[in-house]
């Protein structure tokens, strides 16, 4: 009997639960956003108020809703540009090899062995702070990761039979890599897409904590947190709710990633 | 010995190219330096003057070779937002807490995943290695920033171990800084022991049902001889390689666990640098950290070379 894959199932039950809410809170959320209310300041979690309310008398839960959109918008669009150009890089030098596969490798490798963090804010420096330019740098970031993988996959796949035969058919270099061998990457590409959302999540969140990322008054969890810090004494609860939030999110992503990986190969 | 000369050289070439990357990159950004702190407001000849003072009048070749002339003496320039000091003064006071930082977060993740690595290796897909799994699982998904708020308010304001916040610099008090620096390294160390631990695991298992294996229990070895001498050995190979890019990451200045302890290190300055766009001390990190990066990653190659001749002729 096959085993059951817990890390897929809970990793997916986590990430749909939390992306429903995101979706509903960015039409409706139980408490406004943004209203302050000097009556409701830093109320321990309640019935009303799942998650409490923060220093200005905001309910946490509700930002935390919204604000969670935030960072799955970061996420899918840095993912996006790093997949949809690591496709394509990764495609070309793994398919035509030679001088340019050589030098865009070198360049990945360079690349891939820096922090991640610290070049998104060394790009970040260069570009000016906010959420596009977040989004931007990320992306670039998340290139060569996604270019290697595919890289190696169409290496592997351009000598078998079923590229031969349609070589022998007369189809074109491009119509072979995009329509015959991408689509037998997709195990592969899936579980290093789940990673990168994992490592966007934590890069957006780690950006807005530090104040280079999303600007106010926009809620973001990362900058949330930055906030909630000045607080841990008398509302402990705005960093631990926030806090637990950002780490399901990234758990969901990671457990599934690591379930993916059984069926490579 | 050519093998040696070759990484140097690649070594040098690197950080030449990043340097001068870097410092087109941050000549091309509209609104420099003099516009930047004198503000909008400011007459023209004024700017001109601060531009004079600064070398931005000139050509960029001829600064760019001027800065490097400077910077192979250690000599970065003036900062633009500290008119007092310069840039390799404001590094050499924030570098060392980092670089203490760092290496008590080194000796933690060594000394906690080697040993767990071990464990789960040996008890494969039994209870403790689930335990380690789950919990590394879980241990990766926290980010640093909420892992270190939540340090702070377990063993800062409940338990009252020390204090957030009350950083000492290791100039003034070496041991206080040094006790300060327990819980932020544990901040530091934990996510990383989780990856070290999962990478030493899989690397173990994966040489276990190797050819060599056999054949060293077939000489007599027993269960210990063979794991210490053979097995061991031979995982810790792809293992260097990522305790280098982790060795790397931490001495690199963790910016975040900095920001959250109040620790005024190579990662608070980049971002305080960033933040106040003082370009010639953010110049100057980023070559720190390119630095740090890639001699790292020379010195692995160097090591590689020693413990598995193949790679010489690869």
């Amino acid at each position: 009997m096959k085993k059951r894959n817990y890390y897929l199932i809970i990793g997916i039950i986590i990430t749909v639960v939390i992306l429903v809410f995101t979706i509903i809170g960015q039409f409706w959320t139980p408490y406004s956003v943004t209203a302050t209310s000097s009556s409701l300041k830093s109320l321990a979690p309640s019935a009303q108020h799942l998650f409490g309310t923060d220093n200005l008398g905001r309910d946490i839960f509700s930002r935390v809703m919204n604000g969670c959109g935030t960072t799955f918008f970061v996420a899918v669009c840095t993912v996006a540009i790093g997949c949809a150009v690591g496709i394509v890089i990764g495609a070309l030098t793994g398919f035509y090899g030679g001088m340019l596969d050589e030098v865009v490798m070198r360049i990945n490798d360079i690349v891939l062995s820096f922090p991640s963090v610290l070049l998104a804010l060394i790009f970040i420096s260069f570009l000016g702070k906010g959420t596009y330019n977040v989004i931007l740098a990320l992306g670039v970031l998340f290139i060569p990761s996604f270019a290697r993988i595919v890289r190696s996959e169409v290496i592997r796949y351009k000598s078998q039979e079923f590229v031969k035969s349609a070589q022998v058919m007369g189809a074109s270099n491009l119509r072979i890599i995009f329509v015959h061998i991408i689509p037998n990457t997709k195990v592969s590409l899936l579980t290093s897409v789940a990673i990168g959302f994992n490592n966007a999540v934590l890069a957006e969140a780690s950006m807005s904590y530090l104040g280079l990322g999303v600007q106010p008054p926009v809620p973001s969890l990362g900058r949330m947190l930055a906030e909630a810090q000045g607080y841990i004494v008398s509302a402990p609860w705005y960093a631990i709710t926030t806090g637990i939030v950002i780490v399901l999110i990234i758990l969901g992503f990671s457990l599934i990633s690591e379930g993916l990986r059984v069926y490579q190969d | 010995m050519r093998y040696f000369l070759k990484k140097l050289s690649s070594l040098i070439i690197t950080l030449l190219v990043i340097s001068l990357l870097s410092f087109a990159a941050f000549s091309v950004i509209p609104g420099d330096a003099a516009l930047a702190k004198l503000g909008t407001d400011a007459t023209p000849e004024a700017v001109e003057q601060l531009r004079e003072k600064y070398g931005l009048d000139k050509p960029l070749p001829e600064r760019y070779l001027k800065w490097l002339a400077g910077a192979v003496q250690g000599d970065f320039g003036a900062s633009y937002r500290y008119s007092t000091k310069t840039v390799s003064e404001l590094i050499a006071s924030r570098l060392p807490v980092t670089v203490i930082m760092a290496v008590m977060s080194f000796i933690i993740i060594i000394g906690v995943s080697i040993p767990l690595g071990i464990i789960a290796a040996k008890y494969s897909h039994k209870p403790p290695d689930t335990v380690i799994n789950v919990g590394s699982q879980v241990t990766m998904a926290i980010p640093s920033f909420f892992l270190g708020i939540i340090i702070t308010y377990i063993f800062g304001i409940i338990l009252n171990l020390f204090k957030a916040g009350d950083y000492i610099s290791p100039q003034k008090d070496f041991w206080a800084c040094v006790r300060y620096l327990i819980f932020p390294s544990i901040a530091v160390a934990l996510p990383k022991i989780a990856m070290v631990v999962k990478y030493l695991r899989n690397s173990l298992l994966a040489e276990v049902n190797k050819d060599y294996v056999r054949t060293a229990y077939s000489k007599g070895n027993t269960k210990d001889q063979v794991f210490k001498k053979h097995i061991f050995r031979n995982a810790l190979i792809p293992v260097i390689t990522f305790v280098a890019m982790v060795a790397a990451e931490i001495l690199a200045g963790s910016l975040v666990i900095e920001q959250v302890f109040g620790i005024k290190g190579m990662g608070n300055l980049l971002v305080t640098s960033i933040s106040s766009r003082d370009y010639p001390v953010v110049q100057a990190a980023v070559i720190y950290i390119t630095s740090v990066v890639v001699i790292i990653n020379f010195a692995v190659d160097i090591l590689y070379q020693l413990a598995d001749p193949r790679v010489r002729y690869s």
